[in-house]
C-alpha cells in the first residue's frame, strides 16, 4: 500500500518539474472565465461609437438617424425652451401615480390571497386571466369606459403593474417557512403582529422583484398609452416629432426613456440591497 | 405561600388519559402525567414512540390530529425548537422581543443572562449555531413562562457547545424557576439536567424516574452509570 502510494506521488512530482504545461494537455475551459472590466458598457459604448463613425462618415442618412450631435443639439434646444421639462414631468406623474396604486393594489391582494384559502379562490383566478391578457390589449375596452383622459392612462398602468406585484408577492409568501408560523402561534402573535413581523418582511424579497418588474412595465405602458392619444407626456412629444420627421427628437426621447428604465432599475436594486441587508453573511 | 394555594396550584401541567392519533393510527394511548411547578422533567424515547406528539399536544401546536382525553397547560408557556428558529429579517433583540410591548429593557437584560450582551443589533446569520439557540432561549424565558418545553434544543449543536449550554440552562432554570419538559434521546442530557425523567414507548409511559443526584452530575460519578444503563436498558439499548 505504502509502495504503491510512493509511486503515485512520483509522476505528480515530474508533471510538475515539466511546468508549464504545453497548450494542448491544458484542460478545455467551458465556463466563461472572469469577468471583463467595465464590460457591461462595453457593447453600448460600441454601438454608439459605431454610430457616430457612421454619421461622420456619412454613411448614415440624417432622415433614417440623425447624428449623435444633432441629437445632442436637440437636447440643448428641447431644455433650454422647457419642453423636456414639462413633457417628461406629465410623463412622471403619470407613471409615478399608476405604479403607487398599482402596487397597493396588487400587494394588499397578494396578502389576501396568501393568508386566506377563500380569498386565494377568488382573487387568484381572475389575476391569472388578466395576466393572460396584454395590458395593451385592454387599451380600447378602457378608452370607451373611461374616456382618454388622465384616469385611462393610469388605470392602463396600474392594470399593468398589478400583476408582477401580485405574482411574486403571493409566491415569496406561500413559500414563507412553516415553521414560522409554528414560532408565532408559540408566541401567541396577534394576527396584525404577525403580518408585520413575519409575513411582509419574509415576502419582502419576492416582493422587490415584482417591484422591478412593475417598474419596467409602467414605463412600457406610459409610451404606449402616450403615443395612442395625448396631448402632452414624453410619448407625444416623439409622436409630434414623428409628423414632422424629426428623427433627433425622436432619438432624444427614446434616450431619455432608457435612462429612466435604467434609473428605476437602479433605484429599486438599491433599495432591495438596503432592505434585505440582514441576508448579507459575514464573508460578505 | 398559603398552603391551600400550594394545593390548588400544585402542578403546572395536568394530562389525563391523553390520547393523540394522526391518520387513524394511535400515537398516544392514554397519558397521564403532572409536571410540578418549577419541575424539571426529561421526556427520553426512541424516533417514532411520540415524543414529539406529547410535546405539540402540549405546546397545542396539533392542529392536525385527532384526540381526547384532559389537559391542563398553563396559558404562559414557551417552545423552544431544535433549529432556534429565529426571524432572520429582525435583529437579535427584536427576535427576542418579538410580539411584547415595551420590554426592550428586559429584553437587553435577558440577553445579557444569555451571555450575549453587545449583539443585540446583530443579524441572526452573523451568529453561530450555539449562540443562536442561547437567542432562541432568551426568547422563551424573557416571557417568564409557567411552562417551558423544548424539543431536542442542543440537538444540533457540536458537543462542546451542548456542555455549555447545559450549564446554561441549569443556571437559566434555578433563576426563573419554569416548570420544564425537556424532549431528547441523548440519556446523558436528560440525567445531567432533569430532577425526573420519563421513558415514552409506543405512546405510553414505561419509566418514571426520580433523579436523586447528587451533585456534580458527572459520568464519574457511579450513580449516574447505574442510572444511564438503566434508562438505556429502557430504550431498548444494552449499555456495557
Amino acid at each position: 500500500m505504502t509502495l504503491i502510494a510512493t509511486d503515485d506521488f512520483k509522476p505528480t512530482a515530474a508533471a510538475a518539474a515539466l511546468q508549464p504545461r504545453s497548450r494542448s494537455s491544458a484542460r478545455v475551459r467551458l465556463g466563461p472565465g472572469p469577468a471583463i472590466p467595465f464590460g457591461m458598457q462595453l457593447g453600448s459604448i460600441a454601438l454608439v461609437a459605431l454610430w457616430t463613425l457612421g454619421s461622420a462618415l456619412g454613411l448614415i442618412d440624417p432622415r433614417i438617424l440623425s447624428a449623435p450631435w444633432t441629437v445632442l443639439d436637440a437636447f440643448r434646444q428641447l431644455i433650454a425652451d422647457g419642453r423636456l421639462q414639462e413633457h417628461f414631468g406629465i410623463s412622471a406623474w403619470r407613471a409615478g401615480t399608476g405604479l403607487v396604486i398599482g402596487v397597493a393594489i396588487g400587494t394588499v391582494l397578494a396578502v389576501i390571497a396568501g393568508l386566506s384559502r377563500l380569498g386565494e379562490a377568488l382573487i387568484d383566478g381572475p389575476i391569472q386571466i388578466k395576466r393572460a391578457v396584454p395590458t395593451l390589449a385592454l387599451i380600447p375596452l378602457l378608452m370607451l369606459w373611461f374616456g382618454i383622459g388622465e384616469q385611462m392612462k393610469i388605470i392602463t398602468i396600474v392594470l399593468a403593474v398589478i400583476v408582477p406585484i401580485y405574482i411574486h408577492t403571493h409566491n415569496a409568501l406561500r413559500s414563507i417557512d412553516n415553521r414560522y408560523v409554528e414560532l408565532s402561534e408559540t408566541l401567541n402573535l396577534s394576527r396584525w403582529t404577525f403580518i408585520r413581523q413575519v409575513v411582509l418582511p419574509g415576502a419582502l424579497p419576492g416582493f422587490l422583484l415584482g417591484l422591478r418588474f412593475a417598474v419596467t412595465l409602467c414605463w412600457v405602458s406610459l409610451v404606449v398609452v402616450e403615443q395612442v392619444n395625448a396631448t402632452s407626456g414624453l410619448g407625444y412629444m416623439i409622436n409630434l416629432a414623428r409628423t414632422y420627421g424629426q428623427t433627433e427628437i425622436i432619438i432624444a426621447g427614446i434616450v431619455v426613456y432608457a435612462v429612466l428604465g435604467l434609473a428605476s432599475d437602479a433605484a429599486v436594486r438599491f433599495a432591495e440591497r438596503r432592505a434585505l441587508s440582514w441576508r448579507r453573511t459575514l464573508s460578505q | 405561600m398559603a398552603p391551600h394555594a400550594v394545593a390548588v396550584n400544585r402542578f403546572t401541567v395536568q394530562t389525563q388519559d391523553l390520547h393523540r392519533g394522526f391518520n387513524g393510527r394511535t400515537i398516544l394511548a392514554g397519558l397521564n402525567l403532572h409536571i410540578a411547578r418549577g419541575e424539571f422533567v426529561a421526556l427520553l424515547g426512541r424516533s417514532g414512540s411520540g415524543k414529539s406528539t406529547f410535546l405539540k399536544a402540549l405546546a397545542e401546536l396539533d392542529h392536525d390530529v385527532t384526540g381526547s382525553g384532559r389537559l391542563d397547560v398553563p396559558e404562559n408557556k414557551a417552545v423552544v425548537f431544535q433549529d432556534a428558529r429565529l426571524l432572520p429579517w429582525r435583529t437579535v433583540l427584536q427576535n427576542v422581543t418579538l410580539g411584547l410591548r415595551d420590554a426592550e429593557d428586559a429584553g437587553r437584560r435577558m440577553l445579557q443572562e444569555v451571555g450575549l450582551a453587545g449583539r443585540e443589533h446583530s443579524w441572526p446569520v452573523e451568529l453561530s449555531g450555539g449562540e443562536q439557540q442561547r437567542v432562541a432561549l432568551a426568547r422563551s424565558l424573557v416571557r417568564e413562562p409557567e411552562l417551558l418545553l423544548a424539543d431536542e434544543p442542543f440537538g444540533a449543536l457540536d458537543a462542546l457547545t451542548r456542555i455549555r449550554m447545559h450549564v446554561l440552562l441549569k443556571e437559566l432554570c434555578a433563576r426563573h424557576r419554569p416548570a420544564v419538559l425537556l424532549v431528547t434521546h441523548d440519556v446523558d442530557e436528560a440525567i445531567t439536567l432533569a430532577d425526573r425523567v420519563l421513558v415514552l414507548e409506543e405512546g405510553a409511559f414505561v419509566e418514571d424516574l426520580q433523579i436523586a443526584l447528587s451533585a456534580p452530575r458527572a459520568p464519574d460519578n457511579p450513580r449516574f452509570g447505574q442510572l444511564r444503563r438503566h434508562l438505556l436498558g429502557k430504550l431498548g439499548v444494552s449499555a456495557h
